[in-house]
């Protein structure tokens, strides 16, 4: 039904947009604009691009490009590239979320203990790897890992494990990956951590002292259901941190040895970056994207029950 | 990104513009070069002699690491930011010809009396040539031969390097009997395409059939070569290990890890330079050995040339970079700082090269070339050939099940080309 010109902006609920914008709009404006322009337009972009077969001939001369529909999503779930990359992510995830979720819990606790002197220095210790470049770790750790003069073999040698071919070993490439990359990020979470501890009121473990529970006690019923909405946002930003595997593989080890550590993103950027697919790397890009949304949304679903 | 963020980029954006607008008062013309590697490394040294002769021209090298190289030219050619004239590895020169992004030098050379196309090695230059126009100066070549340690090889027996397939696999079960259990008689890094493809196109497999519409991996030529391949696995002949597992060539070859390499010229230098003393004159080339009685097998025109950037404006003074670069001269003394071999004869009569013997052998590998197939898709083609072999070397697929799957992935590289070659009939 048409309204009278002026009974439209009317309707009760005030759902419809105001006559003059409200000022609050002109302070979004600037930003909303940005994201616009250098997110959703991107967004959008690589979207239309990931139904198109864009490469290198297309680059070369657009007349070359041909609109695809679904083929490269269908192509993409037929490569067992694909799959190989899609498994070791979900093993890197899997195995290296909890791991530092733990292993950064365990840290603050230990960091925000009452015993503990030089809290200062102990956070800034812990913290360093997450500021360092990811290219000088990598190649600090690619001497620790070496086969025969690392100092890890070395260090398993005094007790007599046999030499381990961290890197090049296909079964403990993956494994070596994670161990660094635990290293590297656990100080992030951490620090998180840490605040999440230090905003439990101090009464509670009066209370919990008096009832007679012991430390164990009191960090199950006490420390971890107050930490709740901290380990909420620290497990989503774990898993969608790690599901972007990249940085690590590009520099350590190439995907190799036989692709075990082959991410979906190293995956997407050799599509794109090095043989110019652009389209079939877009595609990689949206199946990730509704991976991790789904994974975001099973995570806070499991929450809230 | 904050508001305040923006407005400070605008600001350094401001600064940054006025800073480019300040024009040089000269009239020289700066010619941007790319160059890869150690190649980089040195080419600023061949420089102030190119730069005498020619006052008007400043030449800016930029330096890119091999590994990154291709994504960087092709990221340069999408984001408009070629460099005039570049290093082009020759088995990328048909993608970057499809591109557009590479003048024809046909024209140039017809300008430039000096330039004497028939100086070159005819089995690289042909690498440079697509659908007749040339495309690329060959700068330095490269082929893929044997090295190989003489002592070993005389305590197995053999006072010369093997000739033929036959002749090579009894040397190499000698040589592993010889060696033990824990050493080898050939190193083949797996993951490299390589070694497969000079086989197979030493039993004269056609790579690609149909006009390189489709895979052809599955001929019987190329699954002999592959399978003759796989054997030296199989048999404990080579490692199954991959590059990065290879701590250090230099001190596994010196200590008769492995007693043959099938590598390339840059191994000369490399081999001089770090292996020991005691080695030193213990290790030597030889030419492929070949599938029958003829010698030598064949094997890759490999090597980079220079290009020009189509769409540079200072292609004149490009020209004359390439041309100088191109000089014997020139070419011998970059041999002498890098090792590469030079593109053309001249340069090695004058150097007396193919006299002495690690190069020796590569004058003689250098007249006995077979080309990979000239279409973009290749750098491509050749990575998924190194994804089967290794598969099939770890005993994940079979000889049958690999080749299928790799024309299988084939064909799909090769389908936009099918539909290019059907359009434009």
């Amino acid at each position: 039904m048409r309204l009278p010109a002026g009974q439209r902006n009317s309707d009760p609920l005030g759902t419809s947009w105001p006559q003059r914008p409200s000022p609050a709009v002109w302070f979004i404006a600037p930003a909303l604009a940005l994201i616009g322009l250098f997110f959703l337009l991107p967004v959008a972009g690589a979207l239309l691009l990931s139904f198109t077969d864009f490469d290198l001939y297309a680059l070369g001369d657009l007349s070359n490009l041909r609109f695809v529909g679904w083929r490269n999503y269908r192509l993409l779930f037929q490569d067992p590239l694909f799959w190989t990359a899609l498994k070791n992510t979900l093993y890197f995830v899997l195995v290296g979320g909890p791991l530092s979720v733990g292993f950064s819990l365990g840290a603050a606790l230990l960091v925000n203990h009452r015993l503990v002197r030089c809290k200062g220095l102990f956070r800034t210790v812990f913290f360093l790897p997450v500021v360092t470049t990811l290219v000088a770790v990598a190649v600090v750790w690619r001497y620790l890992y070496h086969p025969r003069y690392g100092l890890l073999n070395y260090g398993l040698g005094l007790f007599g494990v046999a030499p381990i071919d961290w890197l090049g070993d296909p079964d403990w490439a993956m494994p070596a990956i994670i161990l660094m990359a635990v290293w590297k990020n656990f100080g992030f979470n951490m620090i998180i951590f840490i605040a999440g501890l230090q905003n439990i009121p101090v009464h509670l473990y009066e209370a919990a002292a008096i009832d007679g529970a012991g430390p164990w006690r009191q960090f199950r019923s006490v420390t971890l259901p107050m930490l709740t909405p901290t380990f909420l946002f620290v497990a989503i930003i774990t898993l969608i941190g790690y599901f972007q595997l990249f940085a690590e593989p590009y520099v350590m080890t190439q995907g190799g040895p036989a692709n075990s550590t082959l991410s979906i993103v190293l995956l997407m950027y050799q599509e794109g970056f090095r043989w110019w697919n652009m389209g079939y790397a877009s595609a990689v890009a949206f199946v990730l994207f509704a991976i991790i949304l789904a994974a975001t949304l099973i995570q806070l679903r499991r929450r809230r029950d | 990104m904050g508001a305040g963020q923006v407005l400070k980029m605008g600001w350094i954006l401001l600064v940054f513009c006025l800073l480019g607008c300040r024009g040089d008062s000269a009239a020289t013309v700066v010619v941007e070069f790319w160059a890869m590697g150690r190649e980089g490394e040195v080419a600023p040294q061949l420089l102030p002699e190119f730069e005498r002769r020619h006052p008007g021209v400043r030449v800016k090298v930029q330096q890119i690491p091999w590994g990154a190289a291709h994504e960087k030219l092709l990221t340069a050619y999408a984001g408009d930011a070629m460099p005039d004239i570049f290093q082009l590895g020759n088995t990328w020169i048909p993608e970057f010809v499809a591109l557009r992004a590479v003048e024809p030098l046909d024209a140039w050379i017809a300008g430039s009396p000096d330039f004497d196309l028939e100086d070159y090695f005819p089995g690289i230059l042909a690498t440079n040539v697509i659908a007749g126009g040339l495309y690329g100066a060959p700068w330095y070549v490269d082929t893929r031969l044997l090295f190989y340690r003489r002592d070993l090889l005389a305590r197995a027996g053999y006072d010369q390097p093997p000739d033929s397939w036959d002749e090579w696999l009894t040397a190499m079960a000698r040589l592993k009997a010889q060696a033990g259990a824990d050493r080898y008689a050939i190193l083949l890094p797996m993951n490299e395409w390589q070694l497969p493809v000079i086989l197979a196109l030493q039993r004269g497999a056609e790579l690609l059939k149909d006009d390189s519409r489709y895979g052809n991996f599955r001929s019987p030529e190329f699954r002999r070569a592959f399978a003759f391949y796989l054997a030296l696995f199989r048999q404990g002949l080579a490692p199954a290990v991959g590059e990065t597992q290879i701590a250090n060539l230099y001190q596994e070859f010196a200590s008769a890890y492995f007693s043959l390499y099938i590598s390339g010229p840059w191994n000369i230098g490399e081999f001089t330079r770090r292996l020991p003393p005691a080695v030193q004159d213990q290790w030597s080339t030889a030419p492929m050995p070949g599938p029958d009685a003829r010698h030598p097998g064949v094997s890759l025109a490999g090597g980079a040339s220079l290009a020009i950037y189509r769409g540079s404006p200072r292609k004149p003074e490009a020209w004359q970079l390439l041309a100088y670069l191109s000089e014997p001269a020139q070419q011998l003394a970059f041999y002498r700082l890098t090792g590469d071999l030079p593109a053309r004869r001249t340069a090695w009569r004058e150097g007396a090269l193919a006299d002495m013997p690690p190069t020796r052998a590569f004058w003689t590998q250098l007249q006995a070339l077979a080309a990979t197939p000239r279409i973009p898709e290749w750098e491509r083609i050749t990575s998924k050939i190194a994804q089967y072999a290794e598969a099939a070397i770890r005993g994940a697929l079979t000889v049958d099940e690999a080749l299928a799957a790799l024309d299988r992935d084939v064909d799909g590289i090769l389908e936009k080309r099918r539909w290019l070659l059907g359009k434009s009939r």
